[in-house]
């Protein structure tokens, strides 16, 4: 690792303790969705439709309902109908009504492997041989599948009830759910005083967060109607929240408590199983548990929006941006909520461009209700912007990092929303990506082996929201500290929330012992996502070790019999300031304190965290026999305000890049004409895999935010960003071709090599 | 019991150096058989048909899917599974080294990687990366881009 700042004035913010969740992940014990096993728990299966768009015109599940072994069988029927009401929740909005629809469909199915029907079995062979014998009547329709056919004036419409905001405007009979325009100075105006204006479009096939674990659902709906949830989930307070509404529950009925989660990117935030495995609870009066299999993941749960990006970019003739234009069109899937005001956010984030225009549409497809991956939205417009700089680049001769230096957005430039940055790091991290070793080394363009290489650079941006979060702390007899906190532990967060709690204690990392505790033992706390965890919940953590040291202040006066302002606490010793007598350490107050337990409880509604940035650097090594391309050599630069754990810090940096690669070179969602996913595997669905990668090096650059009291920024998004256009750049680098659309697959480079 | 009414099988394994008699049905997996039938939940599925390594086990010296086995085909052997890693005296040096070098962030695919290292370390005490990467080429990991997982193999070698 490299650190731009000076020796840490810190204890244990910046070491790398082993995380406190550690020791049960690597020895098998700790408990992930699908391994809970309650008494008298019994298994469900889902019937999901074969087809991407149909009338559902009737339901027969007579067959089903009279096997042996079967306890229930549902529908939408028992589901109550909710209305259009809106519901906003981070990154997880949209209609009460679709929601309860994507969960089980009522009349008409969106995509291909949305839910229809569900039964309750004693054991999960039964529940899966009983789906097949419930007879569904559809009368099949023709399906979208992707943005051209469906902003096509005769396309099939989705919903023929749902009214789309098109600036404002309501429309019907639509396939565009939403159509925002943000404006910034008069665009025309600046395009015409620019001496060199530079164009492209990129197409994005739809991908999947690929999660490891798939999604499961456990519950039971007892006889005081409290419907408890154990679920693998980013957000246990979102999922109560949603389960609550699908089920028209009072939120005090419903007590969610989350498994360990097997990954999620965003992609375990809605529910899917959870509000069936209630209904399919409460008619079998037994727990019930479901679990997906990877096909009906990549079918139905998830995946990040395709689409079609076109963004202009106009210059003088010095290479300073005068103007920018885009063009967002972004796959919903079958329900609203492309992110497409994310992605508008995101399109020129890392630039000073004084006129800017950027137009932007959430179109539905007859795809699986997109959920939120990794930066969402982001990814996809970094890729058409960072192609064009690295076009006006070529066309004027200038410097790749000089040129974005030149035109770097900075505390202060206005962003295409409207506010103005506060302090970020793009700037240092560029000065950085200058003079990393990567940058500065040669690549032959050569190998020897008749394989050509190229090298590529790219930047990306996302925004790391803020939002609400709660932290109890608990000083125990011996001085150390039970800490509750309600953020999902997807990546080690709890080990980076405990470490700022540890931090303003003056304790070892060791010594604060973190949970992650159900919906009824915690104040709401927001989802795992957003990159605001460490941000918001550990925010909340330095509050409470704050409010600790208040209530162990206020009780040590009193045992001392002086004053609380003549105390003082530092590093896990109460002292008087006046008399060199008085001290004891937190152990001892601990042990000796008579005036009862010592208990704080923090809360925080934050803010974004003034957004991370992050450059990435790669070199490609292309067959030119077989198309295939092999990432040589990858360095990740991003501002991560301050790294609490840098280990953790790395391997968000890491990770996010990885998944970057496969975007750029291998997935894809390849779909039939009549909008079935051919792929629905791991084997078809290639991600990458330890052979397909070297080793990713890590630039951690740390300016810190404004907003947190340690300059946490969040750091996990940024990195999807920048790679789909880094590596594109680099492929155009070796063969002289820009190939900007999603997969950059063999097939495809060694089709272009050939039209050359 | 379903309507098709098949006869669970008696079956005589080791599992973990203790030997036990379990019954099964004859059509489910070794995976499902231990998740569900032995309760030992430490070994994951993460795809059900072979592509994700969630759920490798070690039978008789060689690694496998055991989502691709079937519990029957237990009879008689040695399965070592991660629950069976750890000793009294503390963690394996492979456990140990992916906690030191953050090898895992969700954790779900760790079990997976900890039995195929193990299996490799076993047979090669001193691995390239090179050969750990193409070792490891079966296990999917979607969280950490496979890096402190190959420098914990190698740490753990060392
Ligand atoms: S669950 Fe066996 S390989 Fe994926
Ligand atoms: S740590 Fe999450 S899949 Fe490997």
């Amino acid at each position: 690792m490299v650190s731009k700042v000076k020796k840490s004035e810190y204890k244990v913010i910046g070491t790398r303790p082993i995380r406190h969740d550690g020791y049960d992940k690597v020895t098998g014990r700790a408990q992930y969705g699908a391994d809970i096993k309650l008494p008298g728990m019994i298994y469900g299966a889902v019937l999901r439709s074969p087809h991407a768009h149909a009338k559902i015109k009737n339901i027969d599940t007579s067959k089903a309902e009279n096997m042996n072994g079967v306890f229930a069988v549902m529908t939408a029927k028992d589901l109550p109908r909710l209305t259009d009401k809106q519901r906003g929740n981070s990154e997880e909005s949209g209609s009460e009504k679709h929601l309860s629809e994507n969960v089980m469909a009522l009349d008409k199915v969106l995509y291909k492997g949305h839910v229809v029907a569900a039964v309750s079995a004693n054991d999960v062979n039964t529940a899966r041989e009983a789906i097949k014998k419930i007879i569904v009547d559809y009368e099949v329709l023709k399906p979208v599948i992707n943005v051209d056919q469906a902003m096509d004036k005769d396309a099939p419409i989705l919903h023929e009830d749902f009214i789309g905001d098109h600036l404002g405007k309501k429309v019907k009979n639509t396939n565009i759910a939403t159509y925002n325009r943000y404006k910034i100075g008069n665009v025309d105006d600046a395009f015409k005083k620019c001496d060199l204006v530079v164009e492209k479009e990129v197409e994005l096939q739809t991908v999947h967060q690929g999660y490891i674990e798939p999604h499961s659902g456990t519950a039971i709906w007892d006889e005081d109607d409290r419907v408890k949830v154990w679920t693998s989930t980013q957000g246990s307070f979102t999922n109560r929240d949603s389960v609550s509404k699908v089920l028209s529950l009072d939120v005090s009925r419903v007590k969610v408590t989350p498994m360990e989660i097997g990954g999620g990117f965003g992609g375990k935030i809605p529910v899917y199983l959870e509000p069936i495995a209630a209904v399919l609870s409460k008619k079998s009066r037994r727990p019930v548990q479901l679990v997906m299999s990877r096909t009906d993941v990549f079918d139905a749960s998830g995946p990040a929006p395709g689409g079609k990006v076109i963004v202009k970019i106009g210059v003088d003739k010095n290479g300073k941006m005068l103007a920018g234009y885009a063009d967002i069109r972004l796959e919903a899937g079958g329900y609203p909520e492309a992110f497409i005001e994310a992605a508008a956010k995101c399109v020129f984030s890392c630039y000073n461009i004084p006129s800017m225009d950027i137009e932007a549409y959430d179109v539905l497809v007859n795809k699986p209700s997109s959920a939120p991956y990794r930066a969402p939205g982001s990814p996809q417009v970094a890729f058409a912007t960072e192609t064009v700089v690295d076009e006006i680049c070529k066309k004027l001769d200038m410097d790749l990092i000089d040129f974005r230096l030149l035109n770097v957005a900075e505390k202060g430039t206005r962003t295409a929303l409207g506010p103005k940055y506060r302090k970020i790091g793009l700037k240092e991290v560029l000065e950085a990506a200058k003079k990393s070793d990567h940058w500065n080394s040669k690549l032959e363009k050569k190998s020897g082996n008749g394989k050509v290489r190229g090298r590529g650079i790219a930047s990306g941006y996302w925004f790391n929201i803020g939002e609400k979060s709660a932290v109890n702390l608990s000083l125990n007899m011996d001085g150390t500290v039970i800490l509750t906190e309600g953020s999902t532990d997807i990546g080690g967060s709890r080990a980076s929330i405990a470490m700022q709690a540890a931090e303003v204690l003056g304790i070892n990392a060791e010594s604060v012992r973190p949970s992650v505790v159900d919906t009824d033992s915690i104040g709401h706390t927001d989802v795992t996502g957003g990159s605001r965890t460490t941000y918001a919940t550990g925010y909340a953590a330095y509050k409470a070790a704050h409010m600790l040291i208040d209530e162990i202040t206020s009780k040590a006066a009193k045992i001392w019999d002086i004053s609380e302002d003549d105390i003082k606490y530092k590093d896990g010793i109460i002292s008087s300031r006046t008399d060199s007598e008085l001290n004891m350490t937190l152990r001892e107050f601990a042990d000796q304190n008579p005036f009862g337990p010592v208990v704080s409880s923090a809360s925080v509604d934050l803010e974004e965290a003034a957004g991370g940035f992050g450059t990435h650097i790669v070199d490609l090594e292309i067959d030119p026999e077989t198309g295939k391309t092999d990432v040589i050599r990858y360095t990740v630069l991003q501002d991560v305000g301050k790294a609490i754990h840098p280990s953790y810090v790395e391997g968000q940096l890491q990770g996010g890049a990885t998944q970057g690669i496969g975007w750029a070179l291998n997935e894809e969602y390849f779909m039939s004409d009549d909008g079935k996913m051919l792929n629905s595997s791991y084997l078809d669905y290639r991600m990458p895999i330890a052979l397909d990668l070297p080793m990713i090096e890590t630039v951690l650059i740390e300016v810190p935010s404004e907003d947190h009291p340690f300059g946490v920024r969040g750091v996990g998004e940024t990195p999807i960003c920048p790679p789909v256009p880094a590596i594109s750049n680099a492929v155009n680098d070796a063969i002289g071709t820009r190939i900007l659309s999603t997969p950059i697959k063999a097939s495809k480079i060694l089709n272009t090599l050939k039209s050359m | 019991m379903s309507d098709n009414n098949v006869r669970k099988v008696a079956i005589n394994t080791t599992i973990n150096g203790q030997e036990m008699d379990i019954l099964v049905d004859p059509y489910v997996s070794l995976l499902e058989t231990l998740r569900e039938v032995v309760g030992m939940t430490g070994t994951k599925e993460g795809c059900n048909d072979g592509n994700c390594g969630a759920c490798t086990i070690n039978i008789d010296g060689r690694i496998v899917d055991s989502c691709l086995v079937l519990g029957v085909e237990a009879e008689g052997k040695n399965i070592e599974t991660v629950e069976g890693m750890a000793t009294p005296d503390g963690l394996h040096p492979l456990q140990q080294a992916f906690l030191e070098e953050a090898a895992l962030q969700c954790g779900i695919c760790t079990p997976g990687f900890l039995v195929s290292a193990k299996a490799l370390l076993d047979n090669e005490p001193k691995p390239s990366e090179e050969r750990i990467r193409h070792w490891l080429a079966g296990n999917l990991c979607r969280c950490t881009g496979y890096d402190k997982i190959v420098k914990a193999v190698k740490k753990a070698s060392d």
